[in-house]
């Protein structure tokens, strides 16, 4: 079983977050929208799996690369 | 008027400065805690901190932008555009301290601010809007075969209470009605909470083309003919253009008295832009909105009349008589206009925002005008529109004002961040838009030769 770390691809900061550990993920299901610039960008799930971990809460600021969740690739 | 608060900030608010300045006005600038340096704050008169970096802390602020104006003694305030500028609660809040509102009348914001107002408005003036049913909750779809066939197909299921794309599918024919009605408003009740849902004609091939007007708040009103929008990327305008190119001359005399008479109308007072929604094929137009407060692509527009929309503003709200007639209007040559943004094309235009280490930009000329926020070592900053700078050129005909456009974006230099520009130099070099063939769906529709070649990641 792997992990998938999940990286913003950008800076700004974290509108709303949909899942919750613990959550089973399709691959493309949203998993948080960032806010930047006045537009709303989801964060996607890579691939299928099981969210392990969320790294950040509702109005934090991210920059780009900066890790935001984690998922576990299912067995 | 001897003073006037710019409720805005970077490079409109720059814009407004300028002009306020040429007429001797005094300017109070305003700004959150990470513009205090910003170059719309060093250019005005005196400056008042709002709060935090986030909209709502700051621009978005009533309250804090009222103790501006009262602590400067301010005795007029101008919005720009977008933040509060169609705010009629602003709008009162200054009217009932006494200052004078740079904008049409509250109740004129409130009408046209509400969608459905304003379509009700513009059909008592007698101009076209896009054929569209009455609105349909979950538990009511009463008629609704009978709404389509009236609507025409194909047509789009919108939420009522959606905009900017989110909420709408594309209806082709009557069997898929039911189940694409039903879909949107369940997905309506889970996104805005409020499952109401309308239908209005698709315009497949559709041109954005907006009027400039400028009512005088007793009836009257001149215009300054119009700019195309259509090219566009996720929903916001990315190149304007004036005059619109291939619209037939009775087509945009026709929106023109639309536009005049839905200002007329309302006694319309200040600068104005009635947007419509033009079939590329028929030049059908229609109504789409009407925005109460000077656009961002109003230079292209200055350029070839040699009008300044802002002095405009000023006068009339200060009472003195205009220095423009609708007969003294002419508007010589083609202008277009590139709105650079901080943002990364290949990536969906992902924003980018970061600091300006290098930020050199062609020197303005006659033919040439640059708007911008920003200097170089200036930061971008996530909290606004990832606007970096209007990039605007005129020339004889359309043909010389894009071969201009061509050479100054190439002269553009900008690195700290990723931006647009070879987008923008792509989308002008297109044999399309050199030939006119613009519309909505054109950077959808020319993704291969826009974009570069590139691996998304995973």
């Amino acid at each position: 079983m792997g992990t998938v770390d999940i990286n913003s691809e950008m800076t700004g900061s974290v509108w709303k977050i949909v899942v919750e550990t613990g959550q089973r993920l399709a691959q493309d299901d949203t998993i948080m929208i960032m806010e930047s610039m006045k537009m709303e960008i989801p964060v996607l799930a890579p691939e299928d799996g099981i969210v392990t971990e969320i790294a950040v809460a509702e109005g934090d600021p991210v920059t780009e690369g900066m890790l935001v969740a984690r998922m576990s690739r299912e067995a | 008027m001897k003073k006037v608060l710019i409720a805005n900030r970077g490079e409109i608010a720059r814009r407004i400065v300028s002009t306020c300045r040429h007429m001797g006005i005094a300017t109070v600038a305003v700004y959150s805690d990470v513009d205090s340096g910003a170059a719309h704050v060093m250019e005005s008169d005196e400056a008042y901190p709002l709060g935090g970096a986030l909209a709502r802390d700051s621009y978005l602020r009533v309250d804090r932008l009222m103790e501006a104006a009262a602590r400067s003694g301010a005795d007029a305030v101008h919005p720009g555009y977008g933040f509060l500028s169609e705010n009629a609660e602003f709008a009162e809040a200054v009217t009932a301290t006494g200052l004078t509102w740079i904008g049409p009348s509250p109740a004129t914001i409130r009408t046209m601010g509400d969608k459905q107002r304003a379509r009700e408005t513009a059909m008592a003036a007698g101009v076209p809007v896009v054929p569209g049913s009455r609105r349909f909750e979950p538990d009511d779809l009463d008629g609704l075969e009978q709404a389509a066939a009236e609507v025409g197909f194909p047509l789009l299921v919108k939420a009522a209470a959606g905009g900017g794309g989110i909420g709408m599918q594309r209806i082709d024919q009557e069997r898929k009605l039911r189940d694409v009605v039903t879909a949107v408003q369940s997905a309506a009740v889970k996104s805005f909470g409020n499952g109401a849902v309308y239908l209005e004609r698709l315009i497949p091939r559709a041109r954005h083309v907006e009027v400039q007007v400028f009512g005088l708040g007793n009836g009257t009103a001149l215009h300054m003919g119009e700019r195309d929008c259509s090219v566009q990327r996720r929903f916001q305008k990315v190149i304007e253009e004036t005059p619109a190119p291939g619209l037939p001359e009775g087509v945009r005399q026709k929106m023109i008295s639309a536009a005049l008479s839905l200002s007329s109308a309302s006694r319309y007072a200040g600068a104005g832009t009635v947007e419509f929604i033009v079939d590329a094929s028929s030049f059908d137009f229609y109504f789409l909105e009407m925005n109460t407060r000077i656009q961002v692509e109003h230079p292209v527009t200055e350029m070839v009349t040699g009008i300044d929309l802002v002095r405009l503003q000023l006068e009339l709200a200060s009472g003195i008589p205009l220095s423009q007639h609708q007969k003294n209007i002419v508007a010589r040559g083609a202008s277009i206009e590139c709105r650079l943004y901080a943002e990364k094309p290949a990536k969906m235009f992902m924003p980018s925002p970061g600091p300006l280490n290098r930020f050199r930009m062609p020197q303005a000329s006659a033919h040439l005008r640059i708007d911008s926020g920003y200097r170089e070592g200036d930061t971008i900053s996530p909290y606004y529109d990832p606007m970096v700078a209007k990039i605007i050129v005129r020339g004889a005909n359309r043909e010389e004002a894009r071969s201009r456009m061509i050479a100054a974006l190439e002269s553009v230099e900008v690195d700290g961040i990723s931006t647009n520009r070879d987008f923008l130099i792509a989308c002008i070099s297109t044999e399309a838009f050199a030939k006119g063939d613009i519309y909505t769906g054109f950077v959808d529709d020319h993704k291969p030769q826009l974009l570069p070649r590139t691996v998304l990641a995973t």
